[in-house]
């Protein structure tokens, strides 16, 4: 494998781990199996693109994206809150409208930002004239940011209100009991998630060059995949692993890909990913059973 | 040395010399989605390759990858290439192209089957590219098309586009419709259908609006193309297509060209490129061979009847 394939794999992993981080946000801490994230990631992108063409700073532009992805997630969270909509349902309506309204926010259907402005244009400018090429210069970013986000995440989630929140999705009888208000925290909590997948989709928007309405597709399953995979290898125990577990696990999901796209050795295709995902996921969510049963006694 | 084994020498010299300037050439492929059309542009960029004496696994490293339609696989099969660096890239297809040049900054890069070059911000320059990219447009000349249904329907003053909202080339095409269709007096009636499903109420929405209804190269209308003529021929409202494969199924006439010519005028550029050309020096080219269909047994159906002048002008007539 090259060095920018690697390289390369490592970036995608890096933005999919802010993904994987939103849907740990509530598949695990609320149990709120959440589709938003199909129509909040390309949200992320659509409204990102259309700030940086129109001559925004991309920081704000990108900052937009999350606000755009909280507020998917609040219509998600109120559609099961207040309307009593079954969760899954629910995110699956806001997940079908987004795909009119990231249509709407573009304009059309793909908006290209080679060549504009992005989070990535100075670094790479930076990275030029210390002679880093600018495969090395932007998963450096990325880091940067993952690990900003994760801290905050875990900084909250062992606050009081992330305390609150995870209660709720352990419990909410009990939670409600101790005075917590679940609603509100099912709101906070798929604003955040949202928030978390809207700047993946912002992020990886700037860096492959364009805003498409299609690239949702698939984000909820390669996320899903990331989580049950990372747990798998880093049992999940604190709030710390839990994260780290996200991220090494979307990384490795990503590297797989590299992997299975450059060993012509084992005929494996691009066209194969698919069943490929499948069955890494289902072996992630079979293998620790009978690992782990064992191992305990 | 005697003169023997000087004109051994010599004779193995010419015997390698084709094969030492064309060995060692490699050309990867990435696409978007396998999809017949796209397919065929592959095909062809190969056999032009092949008929200008690149033969893939013999003298030419081929590598070829699909995204599925996911933009993160194509994300990363373009820095899989990148990485390589092989002799060319093609890139079939916006979103392909749009991921190659944002990672491939210096391995030349010939698209194809990108309908708005300019407006994917590929190239900034149809005639002088730069940069490492250069390709070929599948724009179809909306402007004939428009001239097209007038001189099959003189007495039409609406026509009805049905195209998918969410691809980026069909929205191109219906900008261009809008800006070529009043100077042929025609007025624009726009219906929208994401899905494939949604194309018979698409075109169901035009009947009584519209005297003829207009397929761009939609993906999506054109996959669910027998929706279309269907409710063409219950409702006497006549059907003209963009692509000629679309009138074997049942459209009046299109006026248009295939992917595999497509295909093989984009191997002609890589051609170029593998024998020393810069891309950036390379015009990016649109469409120059288009043929002309007619279904005059369908048009009766609709409640046409075409002129024989047209009839004597098509390059095929499909009779059903």
């Amino acid at each position: 494998m090259s060095l920018i394939a690697f390289l390369g794999a490592i970036e995608s992993g890096l933005i999919y781990a802010l993904v994987a981080l939103g849907i740990y946000l509530s598949f695990r801490v609320l149990e709120f199996p959440d589709l938003t994230v199909d129509g909040s990631f390309p949200l992320g992108a659509a409204v990102s693109a259309t700030f940086i063409v129109s001559g925004w700073n991309p920081w704000l532009a990108t900052a937009f994206a999350m606000i755009a992805g909280a507020l998917a997630g609040v219509v998600t969270g109120w559609l099961n809150v207040q309307l009593k909509i079954l969760h899954l349902l629910a995110s699956i309506l806001t997940m079908i409208a987004l795909y009119s309204i990231n249509l709407r926010i573009m304009g059309r259907p793909n908006i290209a930002l080679l060549g504009e402005t992005t989070l990535l244009t100075p670094v790479e400018n930076a990275g030029d004239s210390w002679g880093i090429p600018f495969y090395v210069s932007t998963p450096l970013v990325f880091f940067i940011l993952v690990v900003l986000s994760s801290l905050l995440l875990i900084r909250f989630l062992n606050s009081e209100t992330g305390l609150a929140m995870r209660a709720t999705g352990a419990n909410p009888r009990m939670a409600r009991a101790q005075g917590v208000k679940t609603g509100w925290m099912i709101l906070t909590g798929m604003a955040l998630s949202n928030a978390l997948v809207a700047l993946a989709g912002s992020l990886f928007a700037q860096s492959q060059g364009s805003a498409d309405v299609t690239m949702g597709v698939g984000v909820i399953v390669i996320g899903l995949a990331s989580v049950i995979g990372g747990e798998a290898l880093i049992s999940p125990s604190t709030v710390l692993k839990a994260v780290l577990a996200c991220i090494v696990g979307a990384i490795l999901y990503r590297l797989a890909i590299a992997f299975a796209l450059n060993l012509d050795v084992l005929g494996l295709k691009a066209q194969d990913l698919n069943l490929v995902t499948s069955i890494l996921v289902m072996i992630a969510i079979v293998l620790p059973r009978y690992q782990f049963r064992k191992a305990r006694p | 040395m005697s003169t023997t084994s000087h004109s051994y020498l010599l004779t193995a010299l010419l015997i390698l010399m084709p094969v030492v300037t064309l060995a060692d050439k490699s050309v990867a492929i990435t696409q978007i989605v396998e999809h017949p059309a796209l397919d065929a542009v592959r095909q062809g960029v190969q056999d032009e390759l092949a008929a200008q004496g690149y033969r893939a696994g013999e003298n030419l490293d081929w590598s070829f990858e699909s995204a599925q339609g996911n933009t993160a696989t194509a994300a990363q099969i373009a820095k899989k290439f990148a990485g390589q660096e092989p002799d060319v890239i093609v890139a079939i297809a916006t979103p392909s192209a749009q991921t190659m040049a944002a990672v491939a900054r210096y391995t030349p890069i010939v698209f194809s089957a990108v309908t708005d070059p300019v407006g994917a911000k590929l190239v900034t320059n149809l005639q002088k590219p730069g940069r490492n990219i250069t390709g070929v447009s599948d724009l179809t000349p909306i402007d004939r098309h428009m001239a097209l249904i007038k001189r099959i329907l003189p007495g039409a003053n609406s026509v009805g586009v049905i195209y998918n909202p969410g691809e980026a080339n069909s929205v191109t095409l219906v900008e261009l419709v809008k800006k070529h269709a009043p100077q042929q007096g025609l007025q624009v009636v726009e219906a929208g259908a994401s899905k494939s499903s949604e194309v018979l109420s698409a075109a169901r929405s035009l009947v009584g609006k519209v005297d003829v209804i207009y397929v761009p190269t939609d993906n999506t209308i054109v996959s669910a193309f027998s929706a279309v003529v269907k409710v063409g021929q219950s409702a006497d409202l006549p059907v003209i297509a963009a692509d000629t494969d679309s009138v074997r199924q049942g459209a009046i006439a299109a006026l248009g060209f295939n992917y595999y010519d497509l295909g093989r005028q984009t191997g002609k550029i890589v051609v170029q490129i593998l024998n020393g050309a810069e891309a950036g020096d390379i015009a990016v080219q649109s469409v120059d061979k288009l043929e002309l269909f007619v279904n005059p047994g369908s048009a009766l159906k609709m409640g046409v009847t075409l002129d024989n002048s047209l009839i004597m002008e098509a390059k095929e007539v499909v009779s059903e």
